[in-house]
């Protein structure tokens, strides 16, 4: 818009260039075109990042599906590197979910932006639809095969296959193959996405994804099969499924002036009132009065015109207003019990503890912290300490520092609970430490969902959910050390005692007799002593 | 020699005892510090006023009291056969201890010394000599000793020691004198005294010259306490004009110190007079000063506030506040800057015109 009114404002005083060529020039950009550009904000941004983000994509999309249809889900992983290729992968997710119904598979996985779970305030893995059809276009951009999609939604019907590859310029998806197939399961979905990638070890790969997914999703049962073939299985630990959150309205703190706009532009309300109460949580009649008071606006008004004219004096009165919190039960924490679970299935340690927060809000979204610790075992004694990080259940591999979790658990002052810390670090010591951000809209910094943005809310309930754990841990250190003391002393006691005896036999001339009794008389005397 | 041994066996028997009747035995010891000690002037010295500190035992004390223990256990030993161990010597023994082991001498030099306070009697007496040398003596005087061997007596002329001089013995308890010398003066640095020994200046002033090489050895401070006392001769000392000078070395010359408090009854010498570097020699003499250091500062103020010698001492309390009045002090070597024999010639003569008019 702006461009085009400043072109104009050129051609009247007369430069070279018209209106009409610059109009010539402006088109539309699709979303794919834009993301084939920037991959990078999508998680994409190299072959070692692409392969992992695929992953997660898939992973994420099948643990939704199982959940949302009350399936414990059971989910198989799996990268075959093509034949005669150094860094061509094929990457396979399945699960055991309720499947696609035949007519949506399309535009879910060859349409850019196309989901459930953008249009609605629900704590859910995936936010905006992007992920698997990007994962898949990244898929046709390096390797220009098509994304493969068999689905069956129960056992009295047929899967259906489906090959595609998504038309950038429109964002549609171009079915390449369409046929009815044979399928193992009763019921699931599998797809298949050849890429350019490179698969390694370590703590941001394949394995410690799938691994931290575990931990954090211990209802799920996930098996991985690496590209040298080799089968490794995550079993379940709870079967207990996490409570359904449940879809709630937009709070009005949580809106931004623009979508404000498009509400009141696509609300069916027909006057404001009805509108306020009827399309965000916690307005009442009352407080929606409260408002148009405030805006100067009447309460009959009709809302697409309000849009036009004063949504800014309406989004002015909705800040000065005071509103109740939106409520917290749409979370659904891990818990304190299954975190602990999870844990324990992957991680031998000494010491577990856990605390889940009670739900609070960040600029009208509700949120809720949970943290799980552990403590010692096969925890390395040395270096600084290993914090995981999830939001809404998925692990976050990349941008540690940037993420407020990380800045938390620097924050708090680990000496207190028996860790050392240098300043400005994280604490070091045998510690695993898993922190958990369940929200209706996780704040991430950017599209590639790696780190959660500092909103100051947020930073303090992890740091009162850390230092919870922390005041555990401490009781569990300190009587762990109570314990090695008096070993300690006791030892103290038998390297000593035996001297008292000899010097005393010298100087005295006494007989073994009377040093053995000196001996035994002392070791009762400090023992008696030492609670 | 068997009052020590009877002292150590009483106490071994004490704690015996409380063993046997499955009590937590105790030690106890005097404690060691300017705290602990008065001076009354009439009696010469720091005397322990009587402050002890008990080391029950416990899981904490365990190691110290089995060392303490197994200490007593060698000085009795010692004692028994007539021997005795260096400071660094007894700390090797104990190498032989397994886990009651000395690490580091200082440690067992600690215990040697709570065992020593804790029996109220001199190291020597518990056969534990120290590796410090006694001190330098050089003019008129004859050391009576005896010969090692054969028990013979031995005179020893110390006019006759050329530029070097005699060294005073460990254990002088055995020692006699022979002199006829008008006074003792006792010298801080090994500098002066050769200076003093090279233009015989004992011959010049018919006097006895000691070296006390900076705080004096408790062998030092023997021989001078039984040199004076038993030839009834003043005790003149000349040491730097600085707070060390006077509240370390001179008061612990001349009635003894905190830290070996039950001892100072036999190493005081009573009747010692401070001849100099004065604070008024300093501006008498137009001494060259370096300024007084933080801890030359806190050095006086500790003495005026907490060592009872000083505390009795008006003019002692006097001559340490015009120094720090005047934020200096002066090296006996200061002297050099008037000529290099300004000392023998001028200051050491007009000095002692005035004996009677020394510091207390």
């Amino acid at each position: 818009m702006t461009t085009s009114k400043k072109s104009k404002k050129l051609t009247e005083t007369e430069h070279k260039i018209t209106a009409h060529d610059l109009a010539k020039k402006q088109r539309e950009i699709s979303v794919s075109e834009f993301f084939t550009k920037n991959r990078h904000l999508l998680g994409f941004d190299n072959p070692r990042k692409a392969l992992l983000t695929t992953i997660k994509e898939g992973i994420d999309n099948s643990l939704d599906a199982c959940e949302e249809a009350k399936i414990l889900p059971d989910i198989k992983v799996r990268i075959n590197q093509v034949k005669n290729t150094e860094d061509r992968f094929r990457v396979t997710i399945e699960d055991n979910g309720p499947g696609i119904l035949k007519s949506h598979i399309p535009k879910i996985f060859g349409k850019l932006l196309y989901g459930s779970k953008f249009h609605r305030l629900k704590m859910s893995r995936g936010q905006q639809g992007i992920g698997i059809s990007a994962a898949g276009m990244y898929g046709q951009l390096t390797t220009g095969k098509p994304i493969l999609i068999t689905s069956r939604i129960s056992p009295k019907q047929p899967a259906h296959h489906y090959s595609l590859v998504v038309d950038t310029q429109k964002n549609e998806p171009r079915i390449i193959k369409d046929e009815i197939v044979d399928f193992d399961s009763k019921r699931g979905t599998k797809v298949v996405i050849e890429l350019e990638a490179r698969c390694q070890k370590g703590r941001q790969s394949v394995d410690g994804y799938i691994e931290q997914t575990s931990i954090a999703n211990p209802h799920a049962d996930i098996t991985y099969i690496n590209p040298e073939d080799k089968e490794t299985r995550y079993p379940r630990a709870s079967k207990e499924l996490p409570v359904e959150p449940k879809e709630i309205k937009p709070h009005p703190y949580g809106i931004e002036l623009g979508i404000l706009i498009k509400m009141l532009h696509d609300t069916k309300s027909k006057n404001l009132r009805a509108c306020l109460t009827n399309d965000f949580s916690r307005v009442s009649t009352r407080v929606a009065n409260e408002i148009c008071e405030k805006a100067g606006l009447h309460g009959k008004s009709r809302p697409s015109r309000i849009a036009v004219q004063e949504a800014d004096a309406l989004f002015k009165a909705i800040k000065l207003t005071k509103i109740m919190n939106p409520p917290t039960d749409c979370i659904s924490p891990i818990g304190e019990e299954s975190i602990i679970k999870g844990l324990k299935k992957q991680i031998n340690a000494d010491f577990f503890t856990s605390n889940t927060r009670p739900p609070s809000v960040y600029r009208g979204n509700p949120f809720q912290i949970e943290v799980g610790l552990a403590y010692g075992g096969v925890l390395p004694e040395e270096g600084l300490i290993r914090l995981l990080r999830f939001a809404n259940r998925v692990p976050l591999l990349y941008q540690q520092s940037a993420c407020v979790i990380t800045e938390s658990a620097i924050n708090t002052s680990w000496r207190n609970y028996g860790l050392q810390q240098s300043s400005g670090a994280l604490p070091s010591g045998p510690v695993l430490l898993m922190v958990h951000l369940a929200s209706v809209w996780v704040p991430f910094t950017s599209e590639s969902k790696e780190a959660i943005a500092h909103y100051p809310e947020i930073e303090k309930e992890v740091k009162l959910a850390l230092q919870e754990c922390g005041r555990h841990l401490s009781t569990f250190i300190k009587r762990k050390k109570k314990a090695a003391d008096e070993f300690k002393k006791k030892s103290y006691i038998k390297k000593y005692i035996p001297h008292i005896g000899i010097a005393l036999k010298e100087i005295l001339d006494l007989n073994e007799k009377q040093e053995l009794k000196i001996v035994n008389n002392l070791t009762d005397i400090l023992e008696r002593s030492r609670s | 020699m068997t009052k020590t041994l009877k002292k150590i066996e009483e106490s071994a028997s004490t704690i015996h005892n409380k063993i046997t009747k499955k009590q937590k035995p105790s030690m106890y010891f005097p404690i060691r510090a300017l705290s602990n000690v008065k001076y009354i002037p009439k009696r010469g010295f720091l005397e322990l006023i009587g402050q002890k500190k008990a080391r029950t035992l416990t899981v904490n004390t365990v190691k110290t009291f089995a060392q303490t223990l197994r200490v007593m256990s060698l000085s009795k030993e010692l004692i028994e056969k007539d021997d005795i161990a260096t400071k660094r010597e007894a700390y090797y023994v104990s190498k032989n201890w397994d886990d009651a082991r000395f690490e580091e001498q200082p440690e067992s030099d600690t215990v040697i010394d709570d065992v020593e306070a804790m029996f109220e009697v001199n190291r020597e007496q518990l056969g534990f000599i120290p590796e410090e040398k006694g001190g330098d003596v050089a003019g008129k005087l004859v050391v009576i000793d005896k010969d090692q061997e054969t028990g013979k007596q031995l005179k020893i002329d110390c006019t006759k020691f050329g530029s070097g001089a005699y060294s005073i013995p460990i254990s002088t308890e055995h020692l006699k004198f022979e002199t006829n010398a008008k006074f003792v003066l006792v010298i801080e640095t090994a500098g002066m005294f050769q200076r003093l020994v090279k233009h015989n200046y004992w011959k010049k002033a018919n006097c006895i010259l000691i070296s006390m090489g900076g705080v004096p050895t408790r062998a030092c401070r023997r021989f001078i306490r039984r040199l004076s006392e038993g030839k009834k001769i003043p005790v003149y000392v000349f040491v730097d004009g600085d707070p060390y000078g006077i509240s370390n070395i001179y008061r612990t010359l001349k009635v003894g110190s905190g830290n070996a408090a039950h001892i100072n009854q036999y190493f005081c010498v009573p009747n010692a007079r401070y001849l100099g570097i004065t604070p008024q020699d300093i501006i008498d003499y137009k001494l060259p000063t370096h300024p007084l250091k933080d801890v030359d500062i806190k050095r006086a103020k500790d003495a005026l506030k907490n060592d009872p010698f000083i505390k009795q001492s008006k003019e002692w309390q006097k001559a340490i506040n015009q120094l720090l009045k005047m934020g200096v002090r002066a090296e006996q070597q200061a002297l050099a800057k008037h000529g290099l024999n300004y000392v023998i010639e001028k200051y050491l003569p007009q000095k002692l015109k005035k004996a009677d008019s020394f510091l207390p």
